[in-house]
């Protein structure tokens, strides 16, 4: 019983810092259609971002509270600065293209930017443990944590159910479903179908920021670190299906508690069982669990 | 396409190709051009690829001017100015054996020293081997390269991994660590499946009762080792053995210390040095490391160390660790065996062959320690190894290595023209400590 | 017919010059050129399929099956024709190709690329498990003899890349007849209107699914090319990164003219080459602003620069339209 909670709870926190990173994912391809490989030079670069902005903070000496404001602040940063900046000057020259073209520009941004961001920050590490410290440790079962693993729990529930709320109650969120649904006919209806894909793009910057910020603090922020998460964020919009929301939620959760079953009962098989669960997915419904089959054109 | 088109796209080609052909003929005369090959990004540049040419750079530099103490005072390598082309080894093994190619046919250097990762060494070496250019890997640990084939052409100048595993087992033998069970947690590729396997064949003849409890295999570059930490402290085990490295180490550090796993059990890290400097008061206390030889802080006492140490600090405002030590080391162990050569033939620039010839077999003094070609027939090196404790020292604001013991290469290293594997399977029998 | 005895003999004349100029090009731009061949025969299957309108992102899949089988074969079962090995290779991969591609068949566009670069990692992930085969390290696979002749130190590198000239023109040659045929045009005319096709009473997932595994064959054999002359394989073979070059390459010949491939594929490798030398620190930048400027400015590939696509479909209409009038005319008599 304890073992099943250690699994459940070690799950649900990998399973909120996944979500956080694929939710941007999947909101980006919703929209735009594309499939973004460079979100995880985006998760790095507000990884770095943060360290930069907490290490801004320390030296002004604010209270270690603030650090997390430094974070959000660096996620907000890197969306303002690189969200409009990449879709006007660069993803908007290929609307329309191949979506497999779009993969592949996105592929060559993520070469961009993996040597851009070591042209600025360079190659020696950066830590962000102010934050890390400051929800103290919780104990729950035989084990305890520390505070803040639980907080990106917390922050992963935050943006899920902001986003939802947002895309399903408010004005601005029926254009954007409008938008993923048909941009034709949104546009025909007189929807600036621009400002949708610039706002979208933004936000699933942002998101990806806010991932690579949030666990800054928990690791040592240096190049390579934009590479693993790709993966495995793939492979949950996979599993939920590309564009969907839930989707992401449902995936997010199902890698992390197959991880962690995987790393408590069968460690051999850690890395395999995300794949193990995707190639299962994949045989049974290809286009991911929460997706609709796509019409084939007329 | 009409035959008219064709020919235009051939005459293009032929061009572009007369062109490269031009530019790649320029050969040096005068000097000795060396490849250097290393990890300038990706996941290994932080810890291993720049840090070793930083200190490839400065003892490069220090070598030409011919400020090096005795007996590496000689100009460049044996009087000859030394010009490195350096590559990164980041992009995979195929890009490694193409770049590799290029590197002695196309920028005609007189020999190539690099490599850090495993499956980077095991493809370059035969392409080196087809095409008879000297070929000197200076840190990747795998037992395979002479174990599995022979080569003429390619050296290794730093031992393999199976000593690292080896004395932290005869560290806690030493120092009277009691064990009933102990977990590991190494990355989910080659050198972590490797280290693992050494360490349980070192404490299957050093602890024969101790039983290995978890056994975890994260991915490499995983980042997020929360259920690695809850796994480990489920456990009843005194001690947990990681080989993991770089920026997977330090985060798994940072989310163990907290949680309590280094108060828990003796965490023994195979290869750990690297992370002291940057971690400076986050490296945890009481942790027993390794540096995969007898590097950095836990260097002997030498006046050749103490050069070298005085001239990276300055350089880069931080002390060597493992990567930088190994780099000297193999580039010292080239230039002394170049100057045995040159004794022999004269003063010529030496041959490839002249080069190998001297290089097999060779011994030589480096800033960590005496260095030994003893292995796969005089190309593989052995070198001694020392682990010790992190203390964090108050009154200098620093991390300190304690309780320091060595260990002579005799005792931790595979006897020559046996698998490493094979000498843990056996025992480790006739090791000479 | 004639026009498949012309493109014969022209492709022959310029294999014929190829390997003539081989013998005057220093040996690291003939093993340059050894691998450009090798992984332009990947491209090329992409380019079949592209044809139909749908882009693999997963041919590492078939680029690793062909090239671990062969070097299996090499190292284990003492197979030592290079010639034999690329068979072998190419044929396990268009096995593996016939059991996923009437699967994957279903699915189009952005579904495809992602159902092919999962199946593409499964197989990563399953490869770095298998200690048996080298683990993520891979394994060395020797040199081969080349139809009985021996290949040694001295004449590797033109062996090789005769080798793999010979293949890439033949295969081209092939791909060039097939994509001629009536069996090849329907992709062109699936790529235009599926449900057309299908209403024309042919089955477009038959023709995906043949599509796919000639592609897959292909990939296999350029992947086995690549292992007998590297004399290396690691799992990195079916990693999404070297999936992702094989559509750079086909993107960038353009689905036009099936020997573009080849010009694209020398052109990635000596820009990544080049790059490394020069920009050791920035290649990754310096890689990524090429792929970029070349999907911006070439947005139909090298190969829009001499043949023109849309004129297979005309001449396909135009044969079309005269059948069609043949018919009514034999309907009004």
């Amino acid at each position: 019983m304890d073992l099943a909670l250690t699994i459940l709870i070690d799950g649900a926190i990998y399973a909120s810092w996944l979500f956080i990173v694929a939710l941007g994912l999947t909101l980006i391809f919703g929209v735009l259609k594309i499939l973004n490989i460079a979100h995880g030079s985006f998760y790095a670069i507000g990884a770095y971002a943060a360290a930069s902005i907490v290490g801004l903070f320390a030296a002004e000496k604010f209270a270690p509270a603030f650090s997390l404001v430094a974070l959000l602040l660096a996620a907000v940063a890197v969306a303002v600065i690189v969200g409009p900046l990449l879709e006007r000057l660069l993803l908007r020259r290929f609307y329309g293209r191949d979506e497999v073209l779009l993969v592949l520009v996105t592929y060559a941004l993520f070469l961009i930017l993996e040597d851009v961001s070591k042209l600025i920050w360079g190659v020696n590490p950066y830590y962000v443990t102010e934050p890390y410290g400051l929800f103290g440790d919780v104990s729950l079962g035989s084990l305890f944590y520390v505070g803040y693993d639980l907080a990106i729990v917390a922050v992963a529930l935050i943006c899920g159910v902001g986003v939802w709320y947002g895309l399903n109650r408010t004005v601005l969120g029926k254009i954007v479903l409008a938008v993923i649904h048909n941009d034709e006919i949104a546009a025909s209806m007189g929807i600036n179908i621009g400002k949708v894909y610039l706002g979208a793009f933004t936000f699933g910057v942002f998101l990806a920021a806010l991932g690579g910020a949030f666990t800054a603090p928990m690791i040592s922020v240096q190049p390579g670190i934009s590479v693993g998460v790709i993966i495995v964020s793939f492979a949950v919009v996979i599993i939920g299906g590309l564009g969907s929301i839930g989707g992401a939620a449902i995936g997010a959760l199902i890698v992390g508690v197959a991880r962690s079953t995987a790393v408590h009962i069968w460690p051999a098989a850690e890395l395999f069982s995300i794949y193990l669960v995707m190639a299962a997915v994949l045989i049974f419904r290809p286009e991911g669990l929460f997706q609709r089959a796509v019409a084939r054109r007329i | 396409m009409t035959k008219g088109t064709y020919r235009r796209v051939m005459t293009a080609g032929a061009m572009l190709a007369a062109g490269l052909f031009a530019a790649g003929a320029a050969q040096a005369q005068q000097t000795f051009k060396i490849g250097i090959v290393t990890f300038l990004s990706g996941q290994a540049a932080e810890s291993f690829g720049v840090p070793a040419w930083n200190g490839g750079k400065v003892l490069i530099d220090e070598l030409n001017k011919g400020a090096a103490p005795a007996p590496y005072n000689k100009v460049g390598f044996g009087g000859l100015k030394i010009e490195p082309v350096v590559i990164d080894e980041n992009g995979g093994a195929t890009k490694q054996v193409q770049e590799l190619r290029n590197l002695y046919q196309r920028d005609n250097v007189d020999f190539v020293i690099g490599y850090v990762g495993s499956g980077d060494c095991l493809a370059v070496a035969p392409a080196a081997e087809e095409l008879k250019r000297l070929l000197i890997l200076y840190d990747c640990g795998t037992p395979r390269i002479f174990e599995d084939a022979k080569y003429d052409y390619v050296f290794r100048t730093a031992a393999t991994g199976t000593m690292d595993n080896v004395a932290l087992a005869r560290y806690l033998k030493n120092s009277n660590v009691k064990i009933e069970k102990f977990s590991m947690i190494n990355q989910d590729y080659a050198w972590g499946h490797d280290s693992r396997s050494d360490f349980i064949g070192a404490m299957s003849s050093l602890y024969p009762n101790a039983k290995p409890e978890a056994d975890l295999l994260p991915a490499f570059g995983s980042g997020q080792y929360g259920t690695e930490v809850s796994a480990l402290m489920r456990t009843g085990s005194t001690v947990v053995h990681s080989s993991l490295w770089g920026g997977d180490l330090q985060a798994f550090i940072l989310q163990s210390a907290p949680r309590g796993l280094f108060k828990k059990a003796t965490v023994v890290l195979s290869a750990a040095d690297h992370a002291v400097p940057p971690l400076g008061d986050k490296m945890p206390e009481g942790a027993i490391i390794g540096a995969r030889g007898a590097y950095g802080l836990m260097a002997p006492k030498s006046a050749l160390n103490d050069w070298f140490w005085k001239i990276y600090q300055d350089a880069y405002k931080v002390y060597p660790v493992q990567a930088p030590y190994r780099m000297v080391q193999s580039i010292l162990g080239v230039k002394s065996a170049i100057e045995k050569a040159m004794e022999k033939n004269g003063g010529k620039k030496p041959t490839n062959e002249e080069i190998a010839a001297a290089l097999r077999g060779h011994e030589w003094d480096s800033p960590g320690g005496r260095i030994r070609m003893v292995n796969g027939n005089g190309h593989q090196a052995i070198q001694d190894i020392a682990i010790g404790k992190t203390k964090w020292n108050a009154a200098t604001k620093s991390m300190e290595i304690v309780d320091i013991q060595r260990f002579p290469a005799e005792c931790v290293n595979a006897p020559a023209g046996q698998k490493g594997q094979d000498w843990l399977k056996a025992g480790m029998p006739g090791a000479k400590c | 017919m004639s026009r498949n005895l012309h493109s014969t003999l022209l492709y022959s004349a310029a294999l014929v010059a190829l390997l003539l100029a081989g013998l005057m090009l220093p040996q690291w731009l003939l093993f340059l050129l050894t691998m450009a061949a090798s992984h332009g025969v990947v491209g090329l299957g992409l380019i079949v399929m592209m044809r139909g309108g749908v882009v693999s992102f997963g041919q590492g899949l078939v680029f690793a099956i062909g090239g671990y089988v062969a070097g299996l074969a090499a190292t284990r079962y003492g197979v030592t024709d290079a010639v034999v090995l690329v068979l072998l290779g190419s044929a396990a991969a268009a096995i593996a190709g016939a059991i996923a591609g009437p699967l994957l068949a279903r699915y189009r566009s952005i579904f495809f690329a992602m159902l092919t670069l999962a199946l593409s990692m499964v197989l990563y992930g399953i490869l770095v498990k298998s200690s048996a085969v080298g683990g993520s390290d891979g394994f060395n696979v020797p040199r081969p003899s080349l139809l009985g002749f021996s290949i040694n130190e001295t004449n590797s590198d033109y062996a090789f890349f005769a080798l793999s000239s010979v293949i890439a023109t033949v295969l081209t040659l092939l791909v060039t007849i097939y994509c001629r045929s009536s069996r090849g045009l329907l992709s062109l005319a699936i790529r235009d209107n599926e449900l057309r096709v299908e209403y024309l009473g042919t089955s477009v997932r038959a023709a995906m699914a043949i599509n796919f595994i000639i592609a897959a064959a292909l990939g296999g054999a350029g992947g086995a090319l690549t292992v007998i002359s590297l004399g290396h394989i690691d799992p990195n073979f079916s990693y999404w990164t070297r999936s992702g070059e094989f559509v750079f390459m086909a993107i960038l010949a353009g689905h036009a003219s099936a020997p573009a491939v080849f010009l694209a594929s020398l052109l990635l490798e000596l820009v990544r080459s080049f790059s490394n030398k020069y920009f050791p620190d920035t290649w990754q930048l310096a890689l990524g602003l090429f792929l970029l400027l070349i999907i911006l400015f070439l947005p139909k590939g090298v190969g829009s620069l001499w043949a023109k696509p849309e004129r297979l479909p005309r001449q396909a209409a135009e044969k079309a339209k005269q059948a069609a009038a043949r018919n009514a005319t034999e309907a009004a008599e």
